[in-house]
């Protein structure tokens, strides 16, 4: 609604926000472990109203054909139609496939899964890591709460038995614990007018002039990142943004169990 | 005359049994989409409920409601379902040659036709964006439901009108017949007390108008009338409420003078 959003950038330039939160408060978050039994590792994060429930699967599978000797890591996210009113059926969109690339990245380039580690054979065989991201529930803000709960899905995954005879996964002795050995952490902040807001509800996200997502890790090293929206960004301000994100970061990374 | 009127009110009473006989669930009763409430054929299905075979099952989440043969289910959580002459809230969405497109917050489109405009507009000069452009939110009458839930709303009421400035907030619209209260008691409470300028309508958008911890207070009060809507002595709580926060409505006062002029017209508007 166009006129909601001149609203809240209206509300934005006196630096007050529609929800009445202070520019860098999070909304409530929810975080639970270990929700469902059939996946290796789970998370389920609730932002304000927003939903996530991330399930981490494994399989053996063959290598990709430039990384023999390293296992397989795929992130996949869903956004189920019963979330928000403009999700629709059918193949991931834009919107999707951006979400499960960041999230890949911030775990990926942090290596904070060892995927050397998770090779059986070399060129033959390797343990493939499947990252579900299931929306169930869309109120902004899907990055960072998404980000979140792989991690936490990540650290409450247990390495199923790999039976080397009959060649098959034993998902019944789930007992080795999933090696993850950083916690990098996304946090977006959307520049609205000339303020700096995080954790933008789906009205502040629909008013939005630019956001800028960075994933760091424990030790304050930048990841990943991300830019949307329509506006540009000082390099002044992202230097703002980063001291901002990696302090919320370190916040949101106490949640973690 | 004595014997006939005895044998009257037996005959209700007879007719009583057997109805209590095929009904399953018992009055305000909890029921979800698929539970069957009715297991004969001694009762007509109602609101939001549906007749298969000798049973009636619900067609949505709600409280059992039973009046004489009818059952009706009494949703909690519902879309808006337009029906005609109701006041709403809606978005232009789209500028057609014939009219506009309404974004009513239901699962169809409304179309505001050229003719339910009060002036003349010429298509063919390209002003309709003049009088209505993408994005400007209207408060209007729902003038026409078809079966095949095509929806014309008209602006040729002397309720409606367009909006300028303020915000939208979305409740749930099953609630908003509370929110509005008997012959708009709740709401006018809420303008009164808080002086924020608030305008209901049936689809579930609520626009107000007013300082922002004005605002905050009427957000409040009607967050809690979504909340508590099934729970008796509403009213009274909430002008309780908002007598407490009364340090709020003070400023309210204040605002209103300046901002009233282009809220006049709709002041009789939810009398629904």
């Amino acid at each position: 609604m166009i006129m909601q959003s001149e609203y809240i950038m209206n509300l934005a330039s006196k630096g007050l926000r529609i929800d009445n939160r202070k520019p860098e408060d999070f909304r409530e978050i929810k975080l639970e472990k270990g929700v469902t039994g059939n996946a290796e590792g789970s998370a389920r994060i609730r932002m304000g109203k927003t939903e996530i429930m991330v399930g981490i699967k494994m399989g053996v599978g063959v290598p990709f054909p430039d990384s023999l000797d390293k296992g397989v890591l795929i992130v996949g996210a869903e956004f189920s139609p019963i979330a928000s009113p403009s999700f629709e059926k059918g193949p991931p969109r834009e919107e999707a496939i951006e979400l499960a690339r960041v999230i890949d990245r911030g775990i990926r380039e942090s290596k904070a899964i060892d995927l050397e580690n998770l090779c059986i054979k070399k060129g033959e065989k390797v343990w493939m890591v499947f990252i579900d991201i299931h929306i169930l529930n869309h109120d902004g803000n899907l990055i960072d709460a998404a980000g979140l709960a792989s991690i936490q899905a990540l650290l409450d995954a247990k390495m199923p038995e790999y039976i080397e005879k009959e060649e098959k996964v034993n998902y019944e002795k789930r007992t080795k614990p999933f090696p993850v050995k950083f916690k990098p952490v996304p946090v977006t902040v959307v520049k609205m007018g000339e303020s700096f807001f995080i954790d933008p509800s789906l009205e502040e996200e629909n008013a939005l002039g630019a956001r800028f997502t960075i994933t760091t890790m424990d030790n304050g090293n930048i990841c990943a990142m991300q830019k949307g929206g329509v506006e540009a960004l000082k390099i002044e301000e992202i230097d703002r943004i980063f001291d901002l994100a990696v302090r919320k970061a370190g916040e949101l990374r106490k949640l973690l169990k | 005359m004595e014997e006939k009127d005895a044998g009257e009110k037996k005959a209700p009473a007879k007719e009583e049994k057997p109805q209590a006989k095929g009904l399953l669930k018992k009055e305000r009763e909890f029921v979800v989409p698929g539970d069957k409430i009715v297991d004969s054929m001694e009762f007509l299905p109602g609101k939001n409920c549906f007749r298969d075979g000798n049973s009636i099952y619900a067609k949505k989440i709600g409280i059992v409601s039973v009046n004489g043969r009818v059952v009706s289910a009494i949703a909690l959580n519902s879309v808006y379902d337009p029906k005609t002459d109701d006041m709403v809230i809606g978005e232009v969405t789209e500028i057609r040659d014939n009219g506009w497109v309404v974004d009513i917050k239901s699962p169809y489109h409304a179309l505001l036709p050229l003719s339910q405009v009060g002036e003349y507009v010429d298509p063919a000069r390209g002003d309709m964006a003049r009088i209505y452009n993408i994005g400007d939110m209207l408060y209007c009458r729902v003038s026409q439901v078809t079966t095949a839930k095509r929806i014309d709303v008209s602006m040729l009421d002397r309720r409606t009108r367009k909006f300028h400035g303020g915000r939208i907030l979305e409740v749930n619209p099953a609630k908003v017949p509370r929110i509005i209260g008997k012959l708009g008691s709740m709401i006018n409470m809420i303008k009164d007390k808080t002086g924020c300028i608030t305008i209901a309508g049936q689809n579930g958008l609520i626009w107000l108008m007013g300082e922002k911890p004005v605002q905050d207070l009427a957000i409040k009060a009607i967050r809690t009338i979504e909340k508590e809507s099934h729970k008796d002595g509403l009213t009274n709580r909430i002008g309780e409420m908002l007598d407490k926060a009364g340090g709020a409505g003070k400023p309210a006062a204040k605002a209103e003078p300046a901002k009233t002029e282009p809220a006049k017209a709709p002041e009789k508007e939810e009398k629904k």
